[in-house]
């Protein structure tokens, strides 16, 4: 019971104060560039929490043959290995079994590959020294907060598109006030304390 | 070394294992592909301009493949690419009539009434809802572009505020034609050579007041073809090209000098003198 509680606390805590995207600055690149609807902000979101939590369970084993060799240190370029072979995986997975998913995620697939938020997760997982099963929650609740901040970024965005927005501003820079704002809001999950 | 040795070992083994699992995948996961897709997908313009219907031109190349798709549907394939793919699907190549886009609209700054000012979104679409741009006829073309922003070949260009089209660069793909608020510019077979380049429904009297080369609908076109060719329907003439001989009498005859009229040598007899209103 005291490790569920506490399992969900780190899950809110993830998603809410420690927001990867608004509160660490991690995966800003899909953020901003896969914001503009909804529809495929929600698609690239569940591709990056899947590629996420599979990245993170598989990196936690990699850290532990790395630890045993005693070459640690090596980590974030086999980290990099990991994640871009279990892309090339999932891709392949994705077009054999779903075609119609493949074709609506296209090009945003194989781009997972170079999100930081991914390498963050698995390297922060290491960092924080969890085990077997935080790592599991934890990765996918970093997954989720990504979720979270780019579907919310792509409903203000929507609306934008219609607004009357001063000429020098529109475009990129009225979704990156935005962005600054919705990192603001989220600042004050901060002085919770769960 | 034994520092150095350790982690290239590791690490290139880690790469030798997760490389052949990548190709045992690829072999497991292999999804089988047409192979008439990538030679027709070669053959095809590649310009992805949409004029046929399908998203680019892979999924016009599936459509193919399928059999769903008809390839005289496409507009900017050469015709011999056009009969090479009809041999690697099996199938005959039909006639398809070459056509280009057209702007039925002679409204240039010089000839229009300027009677508002619309200041907003350089866009026409965005103009026609708030009922046109600067220019008083509610017809013609708005001037802003639109059908030039959304042109893949940069055929189209806003030349005194009248999209013109280049009729060598133009694939007839109906970009701008499905862009254009007003539904000024038309696809027109390629050989004919007389057109009503006016799309205003005004009645004469109001039309003569805004607007030096809009069609009053006079009928002296209508009265002076000799096929029965041309009418004038809703105060706007209109060319029945089932008939049309391009002769050119209507365009020599209208005083407006609307009717455009190109001689087979390309040259264009009844041009208007500049007239200000």
């Amino acid at each position: 019971m005291k490790l569920l509680a506490e399992l969900v606390l780190l899950s809110l805590t993830t998603i809410l104060a420690n927001n990867y995207v608004l509160v660490k600055f991690l995966g800003i690149c899909p953020f901003l560039g896969v914001s503009k609807k909804v529809g495929t902000a929600v698609g690239m979101s569940v591709a990056v929490t899947f590629v996420m939590t599979v990245a993170s369970v598989v990196t936690y084993f990699v850290q532990i043959l790395l630890d045993a060799a005693g070459i640690g240190y090596m980590q974030t370029v086999a980290f990099i290995l990991v994640i871009a072979v279990l892309v090339q995986l999932v891709e392949m997975a994705i077009q054999k079994f779903s075609p119609s998913l493949y074709g609506a995620l296209g090009i945003y697939l194989p781009l997972i590959t170079t999100n930081c938020a991914v390498l963050g997760v698995a390297l922060l997982n290491v960092q924080e020294g969890f085990d077997f099963v935080h790592t599991l929650v934890y990765s996918f609740s970093a997954g989720l907060s990504f979720m979270l901040a780019i579907v919310l970024f792509a409903g203000v965005r929507e609306r934008l598109e219609t607004a009357d927005i001063p000429k020098y501003l529109q475009g990129f820079p009225i979704a990156l006030v935005t962005a600054g704002l919705l990192a603001l809001a989220f600042l004050g999950f901060s002085g919770m304390k769960f | 070394m034994k520092e150095i040795l350790i982690p290239v070992i590791i690490l290139g083994a880690m790469g030798a294992i997760f490389g052949v699992l990548l190709g045992v995948a690829a072999k497991v996961f292999k999804v089988k592909r047409d192979e008439r897709l990538e030679q027709i997908e070669e053959l095809l313009a590649g310009a992805n301009c949409g004029g046929c219907g399908y998203p680019g031109c892979s999924g016009f190349a599936q459509g193919l493949c399928r059999g769903v798709a008809n390839i005289t549907d496409c507009p900017s394939t050469k015709p011999e690419n056009k009969e090479e793919i009809a041999k690697i699907l099996g199938v005959v190549v039909g006639e398809s009539v070459p056509k280009v886009a057209m702007v039925m609209c002679s409204g240039t700054c010089s000839n229009v009434v300027l009677n508002h000012h619309y200041e907003g979104i350089n866009d026409c679409v965005a103009a026609a809802r708030y009922g046109g741009s600067d220019k008083a006829c509610s017809y013609g073309c708005i001037g802003f572009g639109s059908c030039a922003d959304v042109c893949k070949f940069g055929a189209i260009h806003v030349e005194n505020d009248v999209a013109v089209v280049d009729k060598d660069k133009c694939v007839a793909c109906g970009a701008c034609v499905d862009v254009c608020p007003h539904n000024v510019i038309r696809l027109v077979e390629v050989r004919q050579r007389t057109f009503v380049k006016c799309v205003s429904k005004d009645k004469g009297a109001t039309l003569k007041n805004i607007c030096s080369a809009g069609c009053l609908g006079c009928r002296i076109c209508e009265k002076n073809c000799p096929k029965d060719a041309i009418h004038v329907v809703e105060n706007l003439a209109s060319i029945d090209y089932e008939k049309c001989v391009n002769c050119g009498i209507c365009a020599s005859k209208c005083p407006k000098k609307i009717i455009d009229f190109t001689r087979p040598d390309g040259t264009k007899p009844y041009v208007a003198e500049k007239e200000e209103i």
